[in-house]
């Protein structure tokens, strides 16, 4: 198995006069991770996620998938794009057995069908006639089935009631610990994610402004609250600074310990997300072992 | 099996809960000497967290010599914790100071916010 689930270098996207949809955006994901890939609306993810799973070709730089290009991998990865594309004429059944003949060396056929059951879904059932949530539960059950080593989920949970996102979050995590599977999930919500994930990409305006295992990334920041005015905390890097009462309040990354006079404290994931969001000239941070390694040259 | 309840609103670390509800269990003997914890993946597939985070509250534990890993067999209580009983002199040195506290014209979150910076300076650095 490879060591490293996806690398990007300077990968770039333009959509004809939209413009671009990522540009520069350099990254190592290590193999065995649970990554939230999270950011605003219209920030990328969605572009990210196609290319990694094949689907898109990037118009600059390049992107590789488990050490190789993500046609090479096609039978290695799940993709479940955000509307859940499934045939609507088939039966939920059908489904299931298209899926085990799609993938004849890899499918296990128990876990796709326990996902499905445990959603009390009508195997007869034909595609059309499900929920929103009924279909997102196939598509992960035909995802899980495929028993992949790289799983590309684009808003999986969007869906789903608490229930059904609960069991099917956990499924996952099942299947990951046992398989070593890399899952990468997409969210603009990201209590959904927090608790699921070791990994992180912050991405927005194309970029990828944080990306690490998040215990790193909220270990390296720091929130302070103090008397004196932002200008003081160097050589801190200042993320995002605010006034609040006669003093100042700030998100830093540290260099070295904080200096007196400042109350310091960690930063919940939450804070330290929105700090970025609401800071988008701050620069952005890769943990050491994600930044990719080179230039991955792969034949197309 | 014990069965860990993961309270994500409660601001303490998730793996720091697992660790916690497992010394309560011991505590309340729930667990005992010999007894197994529940593997990664139960409760990975209970809770929806992440994998790791069972796995470094199970390092705490073991780092604690509560738990022990054995090999392809999982992970099992090493020993029990003692509880404090109701009885014991400090419970009632803490009782008199808090009564002191009261008269002192503190409000009950003022002792809380006093006992809980306390605790904090003694135990600083220890993990929980």
């Amino acid at each position: 198995m490879s060591d490293t689930a996806i690398e990007a270098a300077a990968l770039g996207k333009r959509y004809g006069r939209r413009g671009w949809a990522l540009r520069a955006c350099s990254f190592r994901l290590p193999a065995g991770r649970v990554c939230a890939v999270v950011g605003p609306n219209g920030a990328g993810k969605s572009t990210l996620l196609a290319h990694a799973a094949g689907l898109l070709r990037p118009t600059e730089g390049s992107l590789t998938v488990l050490s190789t290009s993500p046609a090479e991998a096609r039978d290695r990865i799940a993709y479940v794009a955000q509307e859940k594309p499934l045939y609507p004429q088939l039966t939920v059944a059908d489904t299931l057995r298209l899926g085990a003949e799609l993938n004849p060396a890899r499918w296990d056929g128990r876990v796709a069908d326990r996902v499905v059951q445990e959603g009390g879904l009508d195997l007869g059932a034909r595609v059309r006639t499900l929920s929103g949530g009924q279909r997102t539960r196939v598509a992960l059950a035909l995802a899980l089935g495929k028993r992949p080593e790289l799983m590309l989920l684009d808003e999986p949970m969007a869906d789903l009631d608490p229930l059904a996102r609960h069991q099917l979050m956990g499924t996952l995590m099942a299947e990951a610990v046992e398989h070593g599977t890399t899952v990468v999930m997409s969210s603009h919500i990201i209590g959904e994610l927090a608790d699921a994930c070791d990994h992180l990409l912050l991405v927005s305006g194309g970029r990828v402004r944080l990306g690490g295992p998040i215990d790193d990334l909220v270990a390296a920041h720091t929130l302070v609250t103090g008397l004196a005015p932002a200008s003081d905390l160097a050589p801190h890097t200042v993320v995002e600074s605010r006034a609040t009462g006669r003093g100042t309040t700030a998100l830093i990354r540290h260099e070295g310990p904080v200096g007196d006079g400042w109350d310091a404290e960690e930063p919940s994931l939450e804070e330290l997300l929105l700090a970025h969001l609401r800071s988008p000239d701050a620069p952005p941070l890769l943990a050491p072992d994600t930044t990719a390694r080179q230039t991955p040259e792969v034949a197309a | 099996m014990v069965e860990f309840r993961i309270d994500r609103r409660s601001g303490v670390a998730t793996y720091v809960q697992i660790v916690q509800q497992t010394k309560q269990a011991l505590r309340l003997g729930l667990l005992e000497p010999g007894d197994k914890l529940p593997t990664a993946r139960e409760v990975v597939e209970a809770t929806a967290i992440n994998p790791n985070t069972v796995l470094k509250a199970y390092r705490e534990l073991e780092r604690e010599g509560l738990v022990e890993a054995r090999r392809g067999l999982g992970t099992f209580v090493r020993r029990s914790l003692g509880s404090t009983p109701a009885d014991s002199p400090l419970r009632g040195e803490l009782a008199q100071w808090a009564a002191r506290a009261r008269e002192a014209g503190l409000e009950k979150d003022d002792v809380a916010a006093l006992f809980t910076s306390v605790l904090d300076e003694q135990f600083e650095g220890d993990h929980a």
